[in-house]
């Protein structure tokens, strides 16, 4: 059985929400931001996929490769700047981001 | 062969970064970080030198372009960014943070602006911008020893990330309900209209893209990432990556979406308003300077927008025009700023400045100058930017967005004009440390450019006319 576009997309959008608001309403760890963040580009490539295959065109799948390759790049540069960030504060708590503010 | 020398300036850029990169990694005796930034200095230049010659040329299948309009946005960001480095030398070095790696980032972000600038699939605007956003967020956590570094580095990785999720999220839905990635392939297909998937997508690489130019209501990351991260970045900020953001933005929506202008020009209208209202009403209570000049540069990416709202050539071309002036009078404002400094140390608030005018006369005019500029004040140059796209908007029947424009510069000219009332009414010794002698050099180049434009406007008027017509076709 052949499973519809449609569905996947509501799964992509399904993953995309749920990413924005693990961004906003989130007020624990830096660390489940960035574990949303992951999710949004997931979300892409899943559109890209399945769009891919409905289209018949490589052109989405080929994007995908590229989304996931600036994934990883961006979760290491991401968490790199996370661990120098907690040298200085000694927490990573969503809280105590605000130094400055106004 | 031809296609080969547009491509030059990016392939100078992106080797000669690896061989500096080389160079600082392998030589571990000496500090090579003077060497390794007049190495990327000179890059810079010879690749904007290249990128004036460059023939008008298509690549790779259509993935990357090159007309007038991409060498002109080029030229700012090759121009925004030597700026940056030279005034980065004796910052960098007084902070303690001088690090080889630093004019290296630089080099590799101009070059995801190039890439981006000239991108025309968006598979290759998605790779040039996080090539570029990559690099900037370690720019903005380089004092790696310092709190607000790196706190304004984790912020904009966070807002920044999440923007260009919300673009790839975008593309991929424009790609799946247009069935390319191509911009010709989708100005084409855009031509016959387009359904509600596509739309909600273009509205995703829309706000992702007003997130890159700090526009509101996606502005909110860019006062604590300009207060946070060192001066020498700061000025970088303000300059080159927010004319390329721009140059894309232009070029996105004036080339595959430019058939939808019913469907986005509402918002742009509404995000041109929101900016220049959000960042000329915030500005009002700030006392830190470099926060005033990033609510300033919000509300300069609204007046900016305002020519693309309007949507035609000629607003094309004020929006070209306006950018390429404000990067001179930011780079110029933040050379001041860069040489605020007292025993050694960076000072930031705007009463630090008070009695500068009887002390060093030189300095508080050229700082002066850019108040004046972005306030609007004639005969300076940014006076004319603000009058060409206020001229263009009302041509083209947009009178409640120019009254707008117009009500707004003139309460921004508040804050403007206190920070010159402190320099020269206000009494104090502010004692500066001697200014080094690159941020002079940028701050009187700065200061020139904005007080002579009055003498020559033509050309620059004529290149950004042509650069627009090139963009539209």
């Amino acid at each position: 059985m052949l499973i519809p576009l449609s569905h996947y997309l509501v799964v992509s959008a399904m993953l995309l929400v749920i990413g924005i608001f693990g961004i906003f309403m989130n007020r624990k760890n830096i660390i489940v931001i960035m574990m949303s963040i992951e999710l949004i580009l997931l979300a892409a490539n899943l559109n890209f996929v399945a769009f891919s295959g409905a289209l018949h065109d490589m052109v989405g799948q080929v994007f995908t490769m590229f989304v996931l390759t600036v994934a990883a790049a961006e979760s290491a540069i991401g968490l790199a700047i996370l661990v120098i960030y907690f040298r200085n504060r000694g927490s990573i708590e969503v809280e105590d981001v605000t130094l400055m503010k106004g | 062969m031809t296609d080969f020398y547009a491509l030059l300036p990016s392939l100078v850029l992106g080797v000669g970064g690896m061989v500096l990169l080389l160079g600082g990694v392998l030589n571990k005796k000496t500090d090579t970080t003077p060497a390794v930034t007049f190495g990327a200095v000179v890059l810079l230049l010879i690749a904007a030198l290249l990128n004036l010659t460059a023939p008008d040329g298509m690549l790779f299948h259509g993935l990357f372009t090159t007309s007038l309009f991409t060498r002109f946005a080029d030229t700012l960001v090759y121009i925004g960014a030597i700026a940056a480095l030279i005034l980065s030398v004796d910052f960098n070095k007084r902070e303690k943070i001088a690090r080889f790696e630093y004019p290296i980032l630089v080099l590799f972000a101009v070059l995801g602006m190039i890439a981006m600038i000239s991108a025309s699939d968006m598979m290759s605007l998605y790779l040039g911008f996080e090539l570029q956003s990559l690099a900037l967020y370690i720019c903005a956590a380089l004092a790696r020893d310092n709190l607000r570094s790196t706190e304004a580095g984790l912020k904009y990785f966070v807002l920044g990330a999440l923007a260009s999720g919300l673009l790839v999220y975008g593309i991929s839905l424009v790609y799946g309900f247009a069935g390319t990635t191509s911009f010709t392939a989708l100005a084409n297909v855009f031509q016959k209209g387009a359904d509600t998937g596509t739309i909600a997508g273009v509205v995703f690489v829309l706000v992702g893209l007003a997130f890159k130019v700090s526009a509101a209501p996606f502005h909110m990351w860019a006062p604590d990432v300009y207060e946070g991260a060192p001066t020498s970045v700061t000025a970088l900020f303000a300059t080159a990556p927010k004319a390329a953001a721009m140059a894309l933005f232009l070029s996105v929506m004036a080339g595959p979406f430019g058939h939808l202008t019913d469907q986005w020009e509402m918002l742009i209208q509404i995000i041109a308003v929101l900016s220049m209202v959000i960042g000329g009403l915030a500005a009002i209570g700030q006392n830190n300077i470099k926060r005033l000049l990033a609510y300033s540069s919000i509300s300069h990416m609204g007046y900016a927008l305002m020519g693309l709202a309007v949507g035609t050539v000629n607003g094309i071309q004020a929006s070209l025009a306006y950018i390429a002036i404000y990067v001179v009078m930011s780079f110029g404002a933040f050379a001041c700023v860069v040489a605020m400094r007292r025993n050694g140390k960076a000072v930031e608030n705007i009463d630090d400045l008070a009695g500068l005018s009887s002390e060093r006369p030189g300095f508080a005019f050229a700082f002066a100058v850019f108040m004046w500029s972005m306030a609007g004040i004639p005969p300076l140059a940014g006076f004319f930017a603000k009058l060409y796209v206020f001229a263009t908007a009302l041509n083209a029947g947009y009178d409640t967005l120019t009254i707008i424009g117009i009500i707004v510069s003139v309460i921004s000219a508040f804050y403007y004009l206190r920070v010159i009332k402190v320099m020269y009414f206000d009494r104090g010794e502010p004692q500066f440390d001697r200014t080094s002698a690159g941020a002079g050099f940028v701050m009187v180049i700065g200061a020139l450019a904005t007080i002579f434009f009055v003498v020559v406007p033509g050309p620059l008027m004529a290149v950004a006319g042509e650069a627009a017509k090139a963009l539209m076709g």
